[in-house]
């Protein structure tokens, strides 16, 4: 039990790598990559858990309770829509990518050349 | 009993994560990463982090899936036309 | 490099940093544990401050530096994707056509639209006491105004969202965040340092700057995804190019 949640975090991880080197389209790869970066937050949040204590906000709970780790929280936090953000820069490449060669599937590109 | 309920929605976000990465279909894949964002909110929510599972939920079901949908729309429009 | 040979190196690649990984997981501290330095100062540190929400506290007053960061890659990637997405002078511009929405739809839009607009504006607000803050409530904000596309049609996403004005609100945010940190260089402390009064505990007016620096990044990521989805759905709904194919054989 004590290492299933690091364990889950980096089954997502490698799903996610695969299923971007094995993918036929590019927006699928974005997919992937999304679910690659999850990973990051499943691990980032259980390295911050603490069995039995609360969340780490204290507007109705007395200063003394012990509360779970924020500073993941916060980095798991920003990155969720920084990500959302990143996600959004590459599918507007995908979106050119198939205006300028009229193919999404990565195989063909690479016999493009540029 | 916590411990339950954390490996039960750990085994759901692992998954939803994998349903995702095995559908090869852009637009169904939308539809799974949506689920996935839900799955990784409780997952949030169930391990104290109500600030980020609320940051997920909003993003990860909403806006991220509707991306990807706005963005294969575009390019099968493209691939319909006539040449 | 053929396919075949491509996914052998992958799978050993992948196998060896699963290995490599779970070795890693065993050295790490045990899931639930009782040791987090890091976090157990970081909530004395909040609480000095006297902000509530200590996960706010770390975002904008503890680590502040490091959301404007955060903020600035958010901001660059909006930047590229509005460059990426405007319509080149090849492409023209074409009106959707109108499309029927069931009546029960109409409704539920129209109901629930100041509903989570509320929602969102609340949940930017109290970013510095309940869970929340600018990155989530701006989100749900931003979503909010879509349900109009939703519920009636996309000519009227458009009239109530004047999208230069969000673009304008995108560098506004982030400008604000920037010169909010410069005060701190005024009162003769550090950048980004929590200079004003840091009021009582659990009010709305608590925690110095970081009610204030939240509301500059609930601005921007409001009108960030506001401007992200204007320029998804126009590529998806609007824009058609003219035989890019011809061009570039």
């Amino acid at each position: 039990m004590s290492l299933l949640p690091y364990l889950i975090a980096g089954w997502i991880f490698l799903a996610g790598v695969y299923g971007i080197a094995t993918s036929r389209n590019l927006i699928h790869a974005v997919g992937c990559l999304a679910v690659t970066q999850s990973s990051t937050y499943v691990l980032l949040l259980s390295v911050g858990y603490r069995k039995g204590a609360t969340a780490p906000v204290f507007s109705d709970a007395p200063t003394s309770a012990t509360v779970v780790d924020p500073v993941v929280q916060a980095l798991a936090l920003t990155d969720v829509v920084v990500g959302a953000t990143v996600t959004a820069l590459l599918l507007a490449l995908v979106v050119q990518t198939a205006k300028r060669h009229g193919t999404i599937d990565p195989d063909e590109l690479s016999g493009l050349k540029g | 009993m916590d411990d339950a309920l954390v490996v039960a929605v750990l085994v759901l976000v692992a998954a939803a994560a994998t349903a995702a990465v095995l559908q090869r279909d852009p637009a169904r894949q939308a539809i799974v990463l949506s689920l996935l964002g839900l799955a990784l909110a409780v997952l949030f929510t169930v391990l104290q982090a109500p600030d980020v599972g609320l940051a997920q939920l909003a993003v990860g079901s909403a806006v991220t899936p509707l991306m990807i949908l706005l963005t294969v729309r575009k390019v099968r429009q493209r691939k319909g036309r006539p040449k | 490099m053929t396919r075949r040979v491509r996914l052998w190196v992958l799978a050993a690649g992948l196998l060896a940093t699963a290995a490599l990984y779970a070795a890693a997981c065993t050295q790490l501290p045990g899931f639930g544990g009782s040791w987090h330095p890091y976090g157990d100062r970081a909530v004395r540190a909040a609480l000095q401050q006297r902000t509530a929400n200590t996960v706010s506290s770390v975002n904008f007053d503890l680590r502040a530096f490091d959301t404007l960061g955060e903020e600035s890659v958010l901001f660059a990637s909006v930047l590229g994707t509005v460059v990426l997405l405007r319509r080149t002078r090849d492409e023209k511009r074409v009106a959707p056509e109108p499309v029927r929405v069931p009546a029960a739809l109409r409704r539920y839009g129209r109901l629930m639209l100041p509903v989570t607009l509320l929602i969102g504006l609340y949940v930017i607000a109290h970013g510095q006491l309940s869970p929340g803050g600018g990155f989530q409530g701006g989100v749900v904000a931003a979503t909010s105004l879509h349900l109009l596309y939703i519920a009636v049609d996309y000519p009227a996403l458009e009239r109530f969202r004047p999208l230069g004005l969000y673009e304008l609100a995108d560098g506004a945010g982030e400008a604000a965040y920037v010169l909010l940190g410069a005060a701190g260089l005024i009162a003769g402390s550090a950048y980004l340092a929590n200079v004003l009064p840091l009021g009582t505990f659990n009010t709305l007016s608590s925690g110095g700057t970081v009610p204030l620096l939240n509301a500059a990044v609930g601005i921007e990521v409001t009108s960030a995804v506001v401007v992200l989805l204007a320029h998804f759905l126009a590529q998806a709904l609007e824009i058609e190019g003219e035989r890019e194919e011809d061009r570039s054989a």
